[in-house]
């Protein structure tokens, strides 16, 4: 039973992954199916944030800091990268949406699955 | 074109908006912040004049072949900080304890001083060029196309 | 009514697999972390920086942040180019 208070992020990460997947399997319209890939990698990023905390640390700046026992900064660092990298796959993806919305007038993933002339 | 009330506050609050993005930016290596997160709040003002004065009046002074320039230009100021030091190797830290941004403090707890760091804040301006020229493109393409197909092309 | 069957068996199987894996983990706050007590202790001498997530992004591990800042510029670029105004098309 302790067990769930401790890792009370990691099941926050489950939670957020089931709805998610949930989201990109079952909905029609294309823009909700976006909305779905956006949320599976928010719960991605809290995973990688949550994977570096030390019990009773500060942030990791040395600047008027109270102390040197620190989080892992590592993790942090790699979390940045992996949400710049998801901005730039969610303008994509909204982009070829306009475009399909533009040549079929369909916004329904599965009416505009037909390969026109 | 949103109402009366909006658009003044819009212009109220926009260049509060620059200046604390412009700040996040520069103290990039002293406390919280860098070039990606200052460059996401400064392009966040974009978003606001793009959504409270309409496209069709602002797309007149953010052009895009200018954007790209900017952008272009910000990749290059990256990639020239890591060759400057191929001495040694790629992305050699040679400013550390020089004339320029060098001061080297000691382990442990510091005072604030911005010339610590050195290449870390040039790399930082070069992303942040980076960043917010490269949002207020896709901002304002993206503006520029859903008006044309709402009205019946 | 397959499909509807289909998607309700995928989210049984794969959440449980995730909640038994979110209460099996490492306890949450004791990390195995020798690379970052090094980082921690050298930063300020090798780097001269006082924030150590600025020395990891740009120093540290430099090539991840060449890596993500092409990967954007790629990006822009792409949407930019895909959304241009055509010949044929009246401008206004």
């Amino acid at each position: 039973m302790s067990a769930i208070v401790t890792n009370a992020p990691f099941i926050g990460v489950a939670a957020l992954a089931c709805v998610g997947l949930y989201i990109m399997l079952a909905q029609r319209n294309l823009i909700k199916i976006v909305m779905g890939i956006t949320i599976f990698e928010s719960a991605v990023n809290l995973f990688l944030v949550s994977l570096g905390y030390r019990n009773e640390g500060i942030a990791p700046i040395f600047t008027n800091a109270t102390g040197t026992h620190m989080v892992l900064p590592v993790p942090q660092a790699l979390t940045l990268t992996s949400i710049v990298i998801g901005v730039a796959t969610t303008a994509l993806m909204l982009t070829f949406i306009v475009l399909i919305y533009r040549h079929t007038g369909e916004t329904d993933a599965r009416k505009s699955r037909r390969v026109k002339g | 074109m949103m109402s009366k009330i909006v658009r003044t506050i819009t212009r109220l609050v926009t260049p509060a908006i620059m200046v604390f993005g412009l700040y996040v930016i520069m103290h990039g290596h002293v406390t919280s912040g860098g070039g990606f997160q200052g460059g996401a709040v400064f392009a966040s003002a974009a978003a606001l004049l793009l959504v409270a004065f309409g496209s069709g009046r602002v797309k007149d002074y953010m052009r895009i072949p200018d954007l790209t320039a900017i952008s272009a230009s910000g990749a290059l100021v990256f990639i020239g900080a890591g060759f400057a030091g191929i001495a040694t190797t790629f992305f050699y830290n040679l400013f550390v304890g020089s004339a320029i941004f060098g001061h080297v403090p000691e382990f442990g707890p510091a005072h604030e001083d911005i010339w610590t760091g050195g290449v870390i804040p040039i790399m930082n301006t070069g992303v942040a060029l980076n960043v917010v020229a490269g949002l207020t493109a896709v901002m304002v393409v993206m503006a520029i196309a859903s008006n044309k197909t709402r009205d019946g092309e | 009514m397959v499909r509807k069957v289909v998607i309700g068996l995928t989210m049984v199987i794969v959440g449980v697999m995730l909640f038994t894996v979110a209460l099996m983990m490492r306890p949450f706050g004791e990390p195995v972390s020798i690379m970052d007590d090094y980082i921690i202790e050298n930063t300020q001498q090798v780097t001269g920086a006082n924030n150590a997530v600025s020395a990891v992004v740009f120093d540290w591990r430099g090539y991840d942040t060449l890596g993500e800042a092409t990967v954007l510029f790629t990006a822009v670029t792409a949407v930019v180019m895909l959304l241009r105004k055509r010949k044929d098309e009246a401008s206004e």
